[in-house]
């Protein structure tokens, strides 16, 4: 038997890490990062790619009686459409604090939720509310007044018919 | 082949065996017998699949009423009526939205006991929502989370916060204006970090709020994708995952050793009473020793007699009354008074006021101030304190006594003063003066997020508990000086969202101010 070490590696020598525990590790590893990766997929499914909610676009027709700077709130929607000698122009009605609808005063908006108060161009007065109420686009069309409660428009953007 | 050829012994046997079905029926349920020696009273329990998670023997400490006051088992009591009721209204409740209020009004009014039962649902589950809070105070005030007992605590955080999740996704399924708009404000708390991304000016880029609302709403709005993904958290998710951590839970009791005890439960629980069945009455006249087998120190070495009782009957009678209890505890809630149903929810009108469960209405007061700070921050900042003290409290005087000892009752009646002083003085201050928007229209949100009254009163328990750890040297002093700020703050923010704030949530002193419109 040659018990003289020889100072190239020889296969009888121990390897750095035995190859079994290192396929073992590689496995689990590899295992871990397909389970990952199948986590991630999951949350792919619960999030909605087309939102069901309906068309945020609508047409408005304003009634004749209607004074300058007094709102009308289309029947379903969330938005308060006004026209006064500038043109027409809309606030949306959802409180940018937590999403309850504001209720129309004369000087301006309340939300009975966690009472923030808005000034009549949507601006926060009191409460929680973290930013003024979003002015929406406004379009005058032969057809009316067509509103996208999608996009914002900064305060004080009024159309002339 | 003769075997077979009838006879009438064969017969006789037949009818003999028939007739014995029943009694060797039983025999073969229940394996060993009658339990009346130690012997069949160890085994009533280890042969049992679902009494086996208990140990064979119990400590008396254990079974003192004051020890636990029976309050863990009780929120597991409560879990169970709200399983088998719950089981029962799935016949008839249907996830969609007109529908799912029709079949409430259905089950209210048309199902037989179906009135009752969802009554019987409803208060279980907030017996459930008491008795864990309950039972997490017990824990925290006899110091049962330390070592080995740590993870076991951190469970426990889980099985809180699954339990409330289950309150908020029951409370959306009746549809009508209360359920409506408590979930739109939850759903837009989910949303809330928004307002830290905005006046960082990131959110188009980065929305974690968003992506949270949308993946629990699964829209925009609050609608039908709403409505079933609730339902399916409520009935599938929340209570399989539910299940699965009580079940770590118990094992962990049983593998941590049983309830915290002090070191010298023997001395203070004394000899047992001379009725108690006796200890040892078949006294081993050995003693085998298991050290190469058993991790770690075997704890019975060295000790005089074992101040434990045979399970059966001490603990499983005591847990059978606890069951019974609570049981009886909702059955009665149930009977006098009936579960909410509002008009069908409505879209465009909020309900005002629009309150949560009455549990979650500190928080909603919270919100009231900053819905990010309210609704995520300072819980957060709640969950990983409390999740933090076993690891950092290594003391071990007073483990397993009510507030370590009659030492600190001075340290609890002092941290109690605080914790009600600070509340219900800068709740004071925001109800009579406003808080900063009033007093500087103009302010940046950043401010208001990071000053407001909820972050204020976290920062002055903050601030006390800290001040304990210097004075006392100790890490227990400060960890009971913020647990009990938390709960007195809980306790004030949750009586004043529930009895003193009214429309646009203004300050009245009672719903009889509120104003009629």
């Amino acid at each position: 038997m040659n018990t003289e070490r020889s100072s190239a590696p020889s296969r009888l020598d121990p390897e750095p890490m035995a190859r079994r525990d290192f396929l073992g590790l590689a496995s689990i590893w590899s295992a871990l990062g397909a389970l990952a990766f199948a986590a991630i997929g999951m949350i792919r499914l619960p999030k909605a790619a087309v939102l069901s909610s309906p068309s945020k676009k609508f047409r408005v027709k304003l009634p004749e009686s209607l004074v300058f700077g007094q709102a009308y709130v289309p029947p379903g929607r969330s938005v308060a459409v006004f026209r006064d000698a500038e043109g027409a122009y809309a606030i949306s009605l959802v409180c940018t604090h937590l999403g309850c609808i504001v209720k129309c005063g004369d000087d301006g908006f309340e939300c009975p939720c966690h009472g923030s108060r808005f000034s009549a161009d949507g601006g926060v007065l009191k409460g929680p509310a973290p930013k003024p109420l979003p002015w929406r686009q406004v379009a005058v069309t032969s057809a009316g007044i067509v509103v996208d409660d999608a996009v914002t428009v900064p305060a004080g953007t009024k159309v002339k018919a | 082949m003769s075997d077979l050829t009838p006879s009438p012994s064969g017969l006789r046997a037949f009818v003999g065996n028939l007739a014995a079905a029943p009694r060797r029926f039983l025999e073969s349920a229940f394996r060993t017998g009658m339990p009346r020696t130690d012997r069949t009273r160890s085994t009533f329990v280890f042969g049992n699949v679902f009494l086996h998670l208990h140990s064979v023997r119990t400590h008396r400490w254990s079974l003192r009423w004051s020890t636990t006051f029976g309050l863990g088992l009780a929120a597991a009591a409560a879990f169970l009526v709200t399983l088998v009721t719950g089981v029962l209204l799935m016949c008839y409740y249907k996830p969609y939205p007109e529908a799912a209020y029709q079949s409430m009004k259905d089950i209210h009014f048309v199902v037989p006991t179906g009135r009752f039962i969802r009554n019987l649902h409803r208060w279980a589950a907030n017996v459930m929502v008491v008795t864990v809070f309950l039972h997490m105070a017990r824990v925290f005030y006899t110091a049962a989370y330390r070592k080995p007992r740590e993870f076991n605590w951190l469970v426990g955080l889980g099985l809180l916060a699954i339990t409330l999740g289950l309150s908020f996704t029951g409370y959306l399924l009746p549809w009508d204006q209360l359920a409506y708009w408590a979930i739109t404000i939850g759903a837009n708390i989910a949303q809330s970090p928004r307002e830290l991304t905005d006046a960082l000016g990131v959110t188009g880029s980065f929305d974690p709020g968003g992506l949270q609302r949308q993946l629990l709403l699964g829209s925009d709005v609050v609608g039908e994708e709403a409505l079933i993904r609730f339902y399916v958290l409520h009935v599938m998710v929340l209570p399989l995952l539910l299940v699965i951590l009580l079940a770590v839970h118990f094992w962990r009791v049983r593998k941590d050793g049983g309830l915290a005890r002090p070191a010298d439960a023997d001395r203070r629980i004394g000899p047992p009473p001379p009725d108690t069945y006796p200890v040892f009455t078949e006294a081993p006249t050995r003693t085998y020793h298991l050290a190469a087998v058993v991790r770690g120190r075997t704890e019975m070495v060295g000790r005089g007699p074992e101040n434990t009782v045979p399970s059966m009957p001490h603990l499983f009678y005591a847990e059978l009354g606890v069951l019974m209890v609570t049981t009886l505890l909702c059955l009665a809630l149930a009977m006098v008074s009936d579960a909410p149903l509002k008009e069908l929810a409505n879209p465009m009108v909020p309900e005002n006021p629009a309150k949560a469960p009455w549990y979650f209405l500190g928080l909603q007061e919270l919100v009231s101030f900053s819905a990010f700070m309210g609704g995520i921050g300072i819980p957060m900042i709640a969950l990983i304190g409390l999740g933090l003290i076993p690891y950092v409290d290594t003391e071990d005087r007073g483990t397993g006594l009510w507030f370590s000892g009659s030492s600190g009752h001075g340290l609890v009646v002092q941290a109690t003063l605080v914790g009600l002083g600070a509340a219900i003085g800068i709740e004071a201050v925001a109800i009579r003066f406003g808080w900063l928007r009033e007093w500087f229209p103009d302010i940046p949100q950043l401010v208001i997020t990071f000053i407001n009254p909820g972050t204020s009163l976290a920062v002055i328990y903050g601030l006390f508990s800290i001040w304990l750890v210097l004075r006392h040297r100790s890490a227990r002093a400060g960890a009971v000086g913020l647990f009990t700020c938390f709960l007195c703050g809980f306790v004030v923010l949750t009586l004043i969202g529930t009895y003193f704030r009214g429309p646009n949530w203004a300050f009245y002193w009672s719903p009889s101010d509120w104003p009629r419109h």
